[in-house]
């Protein structure tokens, strides 16, 4: 027991490798964010519009985002689009996983956020003259999009959590993609992924922290 | 047949015996995250933030850092550097277990603290002692605003079992892998898998909708 030689040098000195595999993991933590709100809001849309097939559309992607895990979802893009001949990168693999996980999560954030906007606003935004999507984009989004920051942020953490998954796509260039290349050429386990963990822990601590910050920044009333 | 498929009843019972790995490892961590949540959370309650900021510190580390990592790390250190010769199945319950009792640790202090304070106050005036307090005045409470939201940590981690693969754990999603690799046939196969996940997920996830909307009305 305990006779384990710890190298921590050896694994230290590939630190620059990992951070560069960090702003990847960043990259992609903030693309799938990007397009996840974007797509999110257009699902709450589909949701308000009462179009039958439409609302079945968002209802489906949000019960299948949030029902089956987000590895299964990742795999899907991956090797299930390859059943159709769509062959995709690991890199647009991932972030379109990821992005379909956030899309489903957040539209469920942002059906919260709607339940706390009083309908009267609504029709008053309509009463004024407003057609439908202006009412929406300037009255009822800019709300739901406060009420659910806090959501979002944890979103957030959770797409950079999810960014490892890229493991099981031969995704090679993010933080634990990088750090399991490395492992596999100096088997310093442990030390590699210990400061791979550390690195992950302040990206997180940084985004909740910032997040927390600019809230209370912005929202102060 | 409607789908012209190489998979042999062998096949399936092998998808069977992963979903069988997965529903296991999901129950002893949920089972055993469970308890230990109840503890942790009772303890941070009781004694304030300020003396719980190690516990609250190290439940937050499980929470900030990617359970694929968590998985790799406590498996390096177990089997290489303390050199315990024990499995990956145990590796992967233990570190599940910690995983949902940092997550449940924190439901069970948002359920304690939504008891009113003069309610417990008015119980312990009557002459009941903690014990009977909180068993009978804050559990019942508490379980209210707790049980919902235990309900989306339970499936949370039956979703995130499938991620102890790394320990050399064959549950659902590898098995699927694996045959994947063999019959070629990624879609179909994708298909059973992600449909399993869904109808364990989905109506407890529903249930747990009921219950949150039943229970917050009154």
């Amino acid at each position: 027991m305990f006779n384990y030689n710890f190298r921590w040098n050896q694994a230290l000195s590939s630190l620059p490798q990992m951070l560069e595999g960090a702003l990847v993991t960043m990259e992609i933590a903030i693309l799938s964010m990007a397009i996840g709100i974007g797509v999110a809001i257009l699902l709450t849309l589909f949701r308000l519009s009462g179009n039958r097939i439409l609302s079945a559309i968002a209802t489906t992607w949000v019960e299948i985002a949030r029902n089956t895990p987000a590895l299964f979802q990742i795999y899907m893009v991956h090797f299930g689009l390859g059943g159709f001949g769509v062959h995709l990168s690991p890199y647009l693999s991932l972030l379109i996983g990821i992005a379909f996980n956030n899309a489903g999560y957040l539209t469920e954030n942002f059906r919260g956020a709607l339940k706390a906007i009083p309908d009267t606003q609504t029709r008053a935004a309509r009463s004024l003259g407003m057609t439908p999507i202006q009412a929406f984009q300037n009255v009822i989004m800019p709300q739901m999009l406060r009420i659910s920051f806090l959501p979002m942020t944890n979103q957030m953490v959770w797409a950079i959590l999810m960014t490892s998954l890229g493991a099981v796509v031969a995704m090679n260039t993010d933080l634990y993609g990088v750090t399991s290349d490395l492992n596999a050429r100096s088997f310093r386990t442990f030390e590699l992924f210990a400061i791979a963990a550390v690195i992950f822990y302040v990206i997180t601590k940084v985004i909740t922290i910032s997040a927390r910050l600019l809230a209370a920044r912005l929202f102060r009333y | 047949m409607m789908f012209d498929t190489a998979l042999t009843t062998n096949d399936l019972i092998f998808l069977a015996k992963g979903a069988g790995m997965t529903l296991i490892v999901t129950g002893i961590s949920v089972f055993f995250g469970t308890i230990l949540g109840i503890v942790f959370g009772v303890f941070r309650y009781q004694v304030g933030p300020w003396w719980a900021a190690p516990l609250t510190f190290v439940l937050d580390i499980f929470r900030s850092i990617p359970l694929l990592i968590q998985l790799v790390l406590a498996n390096a250190f177990v089997t290489t550097i303390i050199g315990w010769r024990i499995s990956g199945f145990t590796v992967a319950c233990g570190v599940l277990s910690l995983y949902t009792a940092a997550y449940c640790a924190e439901i069970v202090r948002g359920g304690i603290e939504s008891v009113p304070q003069t309610l417990r106050r008015a119980a312990r005036s009557l002459g009941m002692t903690w014990g009977q307090d909180m068993t009978s005045i804050v559990l019942p409470l508490a379980t209210r605003v707790a049980l919902p939201s235990w309900i989306g940590l339970a499936l949370g981690v039956m979703k995130d079992s499938a991620l102890v693969f790394i320990v050399q754990v064959v549950e659902l999603l590898k098995s699927t892998q694996i045959l994947i690799t063999r019959l070629q046939e990624p879609l179909f196969l994708l298909m059973i898998c992600g449909l399993f996940y869904f109808l364990i997920s989905f109506p407890i996830a529903r249930f747990g909708g009921y219950l949150e909307k039943r229970w917050s009305n009154d």
